[in-house]
């Protein structure tokens, strides 16, 4: 793992830990609704005090993405937004200093198009830290994991409440970075509450490894962060940000007040674990 | 054995399938694997499947000699495997009853599907009245539109059918939603996936129900011909009902296979809807096979007359079939197809399905070329009732409808 000794995430979580704190990992749609408020979005995350994004990269056919971030990947394909313009803004954001861990977030069927190689070499020389690809599960995987912690990357799996007490152990041992901890089975999107014994597990799962985990899926406010991080090292919210994005955006605010707004939220979510 | 098969592993076909599903489908996959493998090797269950081909299905399907479209064309002699006389006009039935006696006896009260032109729908309402399932159906707002008396069929048996908005509103969105109502319920509900695609163990659990086409063609065939066939000719989308006639005679190594994907208006990617002819492999619904993406791996648009067809990928083990030589694919144009269904319908009295009518149109173009004592068999696998409508406008719009 000495390939990961400098990564920003590894460093993230190495400093969280030793300062006995958690955090925010908010989620953005790459290219929702523009590139340019990407790049801006990721500066104004920075500054409210996060330490890890992740960047969801638009595919036309996502199957664990609920309604509204699947709405923003329509629109941004829609936009014109590819690949290689994400690759372009992370680069501009680490250009100007930009200092967030950050994930790409993709399904796999982008990936395998480009090639494993390839896309894992341009990701790292873009500027990402990690890569989160949902429908490769471990039996999938093979060398990917090798690949991108060659390429410096972090590669994150996910765990559901469906798997299995052994398979988490497992899935856990070829996690780099985190564990990504489905709250919910299901899709993406705010929920009101998660279920309590997801709490319990995911804090029996931490205490059985030393890789942080992080709970996603149904996060939706700063109370329901407070409570995810009583027993994880971090609480992901997608949905509830693209939300606060999509509503801007109706309601015709211009870039630097959606930012605002936006920033806002993620001000409040992040506030309990500051 | 190619080198490919010389090492299987469960859920490939060479390089081709796997399971490519988010973390939380991997426990219900695993479960759907044992107890497909348990029930194929049930006695009980065989025969309940069996029971239920021939008192729902009406199965045995018949094995129809087509005289005077063989006289008409001067070559080889035509059969036509006759799915169209199935209880709800195509060969999706036989896939549905054994998936859903599948759930029955997982003891799943629910199933759900996703449907492009309704018919895998119909099929599954249909299953799940008989055996008394809660039963969803997923389809494009598009398709609904579209097909609106397959809507009715399906909500006449009991059948919830769900609108899907998202996407392109058609049957690859339809299986999206379909997936992911699956991940939050699937401990109550089992997935009645339409073809031989999507994740293992669904390709081989589909052909296993679907084999029952070429079991039979092949026993008829002998009975009436006292050998097998030359060629066998069959519509590729996602595949079933090709892999259903093709599987049982795999290893009979002297019938040809031929599988005829839809060529649609052009071969410009966006016009057709022909992954094996024109794509290139990709991930996609939770397999690797051919599929139809942009240099970007995003899904590309499709199309093609027949919405049973509008697919932008195909089941994995036609990926292979494809690279291995077993099978010819190649492709059959909307008007073609068309003109294949106008044809069988004033020579035999035989309105096909417009998916079928690109495999009649193959057989078309290939009997003058074979000699009078070739035979070539074509898997109909569906009636053209449900198209009527649709061809009706097309003629019109031609100038030469009645």
């Amino acid at each position: 793992m000495s390939a990961l000794e400098n990564n920003r995430i590894v460093q993230a979580f190495a400093d969280l830990r030793a300062e006995g704190k958690t955090t925010l990992l908010p989620f953005l749609t790459a290219g929702y609704p523009d590139l340019i408020a990407t790049a801006e979005l990721l500066a104004e995350i920075e500054q409210q005090g996060a330490r890890i994004c992740e960047l969801g990269i638009p595919f036309s056919d996502p199957v664990a993405d609920g309604p509204t971030i699947q709405a923003s990947f329509t629109a941004a394909l829609e936009a014109g937004v590819t690949l290689a313009g994400v690759f372009d803004i992370v680069k501009q954001y680490r250009e100007v200093g930009g200092k967030l861990g950050l994930l790409a977030m993709l399904s796999y069927s982008i990936v395998y198009r480009h090639g494993s190689e390839a896309f894992c070499a341009q990701a790292a020389e873009a500027g990402f830290d990690g890569l989160i690809v949902p429908d490769l599960p471990l039996e999938e995987a093979g060398r990917f994991a090798e690949i991108a912690t060659a390429a410096g990357m972090c590669n994150v799996l996910l765990i559901a409440p469906t798997t299995p007490e052994d398979r988490k152990l497992e899935i856990a041992r070829h996690c780099s970075g985190f564990v990504y901890y489905i709250s919910v089975a299901g899709i993406t999107g705010e929920r009101k509450a998660l279920p309590l014994e997801t709490i319990e597990s995911v804090r029996r799962l931490n205490d059985q490894i030393d890789t942080p985990v992080c709970v996603g899926f149904g996060i939706s406010s700063g109370p329901m962060v407070a409570e995810v991080c009583k027993a994880a090292d971090g609480a992901i919210v997608g949905s509830a940000i693209i939300h606060q994005i999509t509503d801007a955006v109706n309601k015709g605010l211009d870039r630097a007040a959606m930012v605002d707004t936006v920033g806002h939220f993620v001000g409040e979510l992040i506030k309990p674990v500051l | 054995m190619t080198p490919e098969t010389a090492t299987p592993r469960d859920g490939y076909f060479g390089a081709y399938g796997g399971q490519f599903v988010p973390e939380t489908l991997m426990k219900a996959l695993h479960q759907l694997d044992c107890e497909f493998k348990a029930a194929w090797a049930d006695e009980s269950f065989r025969a309940d499947f069996d029971r239920a081909l021939r008192e729902i299905a009406g199965r045995p399907s018949e094995l129809y000699f087509a005289e005077r479209l063989t006289r008409d064309l001067g070559g080889a002699r035509i059969y036509l495997k006759r799915e169209d006389m199935n209880h709800t006009g195509a060969h999706k039935i036989n896939n549905t009853l054994g998936q859903a006696l599948l759930a029955v006896r997982m003891g799943k009260q629910r199933v759900i599907a996703e449907t492009g032109a309704g018919q895998h729908g119909v099929a599954t309402a249909t299953a799940a009245a008989v055996f008394g399932l809660d039963c969803e159906v997923y389809m494009g707002s598009e398709d609904i539109r579209r097909q609106a008396l397959n809507v009715f069929r399906m909500r006449l048996m009991g059948t919830k059918v769900v609108p899907v908005e998202s996407g392109q509103k058609t049957l690859k969105d339809a299986l999206n939603e379909a997936m992911r109502d699956w991940m939050a319920s699937v401990e109550t509900t089992h997935y009645v996936l339409g073809t031989v695609a999507g994740p293992h163990p669904f390709p081989d659990l589909v052909t296993a129900f679907q084999r029952c086409i070429g079991s039979e063609a092949r026993r008829q065939m002998l009975d009436r011909e006292g050998r097998l066939p030359d060629m066998v000719v069959a519509c590729v989308g996602g595949g079933s009902n090709a892999s259903g006639i093709f599987k049982p005679m795999e290893n009979d190594t002297d019938v040809q296979f031929v599988g005829v994907e839809a060529g649609g208006r052009s071969m410009h990617l966006g016009d057709h809807a022909a992954p094996l002819c024109a794509g290139s492999p990709g991930v996609l619904h939770g397999s690797l096979s051919y599929v139809l993406q942009d240099a970007d791996g995003q899904t590309a648009p499709v199309h093609s007359v027949s919405a049973g067809l509008d697919y932008p990928g195909v089941g994995p083990e036609h990926s292979f079939w494809k690279d291995s030589g077993r099978v010819e694919y190649t492709t059959c144009s909307d008007d073609d197809a068309i003109a294949a269904l106008m044809r069988l319908s004033e020579t035999e009295g035989i309105i096909p399905a417009l998916e079928s009518s690109h495999a009649v149109a193959e057989a078309i173009k290939r009997a003058p070329s074979m000699g009078s004592d070739e035979i070539l068999l074509v898997n109909l696998s569906g009636r053209g009732d449900k198209d009527c409508n649709e061809i009706q406008e097309i003629l019109k719009r031609r100038g030469n409808g009645q």
